[in-house]
């Protein structure tokens, strides 16, 4: 099993700052510039690249994200194809954390056993689906533990701590994205006023680092996340970046 | 509370939808061992919805096809003029009950929708329909009669612009405001408790109509028939009848312009299994797992997925799913209009059709029992434009 996810929190912690996880959607614009745009973020300090698998029906998505998923799907984008870049930025950076961030049904598609083999192979260090919670993850899960590969969960801000804690149960080299706000994922002028209230109760009830995202676009909402949680998840702002044709930075 | 159906249903949805759903499962649970819930939900259906609705026997028609008699179960004939409005007065007499403030909605052929609207504008609450930017077009009556409800329509242009992408707009929508808002499901799919609310609402349908059999005929059906898109009028037929053995159930996906085609929306017959809007169930969906454009001249039936038990019912044998073309489904609209002064709905058109197949090879002693989900009034400029395109390619 890896602990490149482990280790990179650890790392940041060190350093004194939380951990930068970047989400990019993959295949947009194109798979080429998507490598491109990986390696940028990489360059530019995310310590893990989130690698968004484009889906027809991104119900959770806010409209950047969105945008950039229909046009990676028009541009002929695939999980495979994914898989296979993931393996290429693995090549390059041996010690990013890569985590593959996708909707359950592109996964379930492709067969568990064949994906979770699929994704070890490359050296994806863990999986993030969105739609699937608590209760449905086991039938993946136990397909992905035995190959080493974490799952990251999902924390709502309408989670129960005891539901957060049975999240963390068996999910190997992993952290848990704590959701800042209810609704789909975007940029926001300001986080909610309790949020880092929440951040502080659910660090204090589990073992495996917490990143916040859901509406983090600049640099002061990371500071200001990070001093009570152990990295923070920029979506969005970045790939709103790539949209405009710049390198993924935090402003 | 039941949550699959067999490997289908589930609660695959993103987290914060979670605790939303464990509580709409509570208050649903008390509310169905509330005896005032059930009296007021009845009361509504008998004052409000007109029912029972009539079982009509289709005696011209039967006689044109020589076989077995076609009953119809006139769901038409509620209130709306289909019958979703079962199942929203249900879902926001508990949406009431829960505290909820506001109603959402997705709707296809706008049926639904215009049923949410209804029962909002009676309880007093304020409701947002997501329609399909495709379907706003096609179905432009049922938009206004949604806002002269007082209804705010929200026209979707993202993905196909149709049914699917009007209920992920819905679940943006429920996830951003589930503290306050009680999303109306039209039909049996989502995630649980979903597809077991909603056939509950809509089990008044196959409990009337099997009376209603039985004080006619003096025995029960031999086949009940009824389309199936998410299959929510279908199961609420077949729910009469399930511990029936004898009776056989049949529904009727919509074949658009041919399963071979790919142009259709038969995710039974024609779909894999896979995950979406929150269920386990079977899509039309691509080898990469996206889904698919579907397509049928009914909007109603316009839907890449189907209702988990559905699935279930289809797999254990207990129910079989037949297919029904554009064409067939137009010849049985046309049918009913000129042999019983019924102007069916297109959705409905599709089991009519299936019925008209069966009764020619059927006695004249059986009984097929066909749900007639809805009135066809919408259907009208649907219809000519689709005659008008099949006489411009002859």
């Amino acid at each position: 099993m890896s602990h490149r996810i482990r280790d990179a929190f650890a790392k940041a912690k060190n350093e004194g700052r939380g951990a930068f996880v970047a989400y990019l959607t993959m295949g947009f614009p194109t798979i080429e510039a998507s490598e491109r745009a990986a390696d940028e973020a990489i360059a530019g300090g995310a310590d893990i690249l989130e690698l968004g698998v484009p889906f027809s029906d991104p119900f959770a998505d806010g409209g950047v994200i969105r945008s950039a998923a229909y046009e990676a799907l028009r541009n002929g984008a695939t999980l495979n194809g994914i898989i296979a870049l993931a393996g290429r930025l693995r090549a390059k950076h041996p010690e990013t954390g890569i985590v593959l961030f996708s909707y359950y049904n592109p996964v379930f598609s492709m067969g568990l056993d064949a994906f979770a083999e699929a994704v070890a192979g490359v050296g994806i260090d863990a999986v993030l689906v969105v739609d699937l919670p608590l209760e449905e993850r086991e039938e993946l899960l136990t397909q992905l533990r035995p190959r080493g590969v974490g799952f990251v969960p999902l924390i709502a801000p309408n989670t129960p701590l005891e539901r957060v804690q049975a999240s963390e149960q068996g999910i190997g080299d992993s952290f848990l994205y704590v959701i800042t706000v209810k609704g789909t994922t975007g940029e926001r002028t300001a986080l909610p006023p309790d949020l880092t209230e929440r951040l502080d109760a659910i660090r204090a009830a589990v073992h495996l680092p917490i990143a916040a995202g859901f509406g983090i676009s600049t640099r002061a909402q990371a500071d200001e996340v990070s001093r009570h949680a152990d990295g923070f998840i920029v979506g969005s702002a970045l790939v709103k970046c790539v949209a405009e044709g710049r390198p993924p930075c935090l402003n | 509370m039941k949550t699959h159906y067999g490997k289908y249903g589930g609660q695959y949805v993103a987290e914060t939808l979670m605790a939303p759903l464990r509580e709409l499962e509570a208050a649903y649970e008390a509310a169905k061992a509330d005896p005032s819930f059930r009296r007021e939900f009845e009361e509504l259906l008998r004052d409000y919805v007109g029912r029972e609705s009539p079982l009509t026997c289709a005696r011209r028609l039967s006689d044109h096809l020589g076989g077995a008699t076609i009953l119809l179960k006139r769901e038409d004939l509620n209130h709306t003029g289909a019958h979703k409005v079962n199942n929203t007065i249900g879902q926001a007499l508990l949406a009431k009950r829960m505290g909820k403030r506001r109603l959402i909605a997705e709707t296809g052929a706008g049926m639904h929708g215009v049923a949410t609207a209804t029962v909002a504008a009676l309880l007093g609450m304020p409701c947002e329909v997501y329609m399909g930017a495709l379907d706003v077009d096609r179905q432009a009556p049922n938009v206004e009669r949604m806002k002269l409800l007082g209804a705010k329509v929200n026209a979707v242009t993202e993905g196909s612009a149709t049914l699917k992408d009007a209920m992920n707009e819905a679940l943006r929508d429920w996830v951003a405001n589930c503290d306050d808002t009680f999303y109306v499901i039209g039909t049996v799919a989502g995630p649980a408790p979903y597809p077991e609310m909603v056939r509950d609402f809509q089990s008044v349908i196959g409990r009337e109509a099997r009376r209603q059999c039985l004080e006619k005929y003096g025995r029960l059906p031999d086949e009940a028939i009824a389309c199936v898109g998410g299959g929510s009028n279908a199961i609420g037929l077949f729910a009469g009848f399930i511990d029936d053995p004898e009776v056989k159930l049949v529904g009727v996906e919509a074949g658009g312009k041919g399963l071979a085609t790919g142009e259709h929306a038969a995710s039974i017959n024609g779909g894999r299994l896979g995950v979406l809007h929150g269920a386990k169930t079977m899509l039309l969906q691509t080898g990469d797992g996206n889904i698919i454009d579907t397509y049928s001249v009914s909007a109603g039936l316009d839907y890449p997925g189907v209702g988990p038990e559905h699935c279930h019912l289809h797999d254990t044998g207990r129910a079989e799913y037949a297919v029904i073309n554009d064409d067939e489904a137009v010849a049985a609209f046309e049918a009913l209009c000129r042999f019983e002064g019924i102007i069916p709905a297109l959705e409905s058109s599709h089991a009519l059709a299936e019925a008209i197949k069966r009764a020619p090879k059927l006695g004249k002693d059986k009984l097929l029992l066909v749900n007639l989900s809805g009135r066809g009034d919408k259907d009208m400029e649907n219809i000519a434009r689709f005659k008008a395109s099949k006489g411009a390619k002859q």
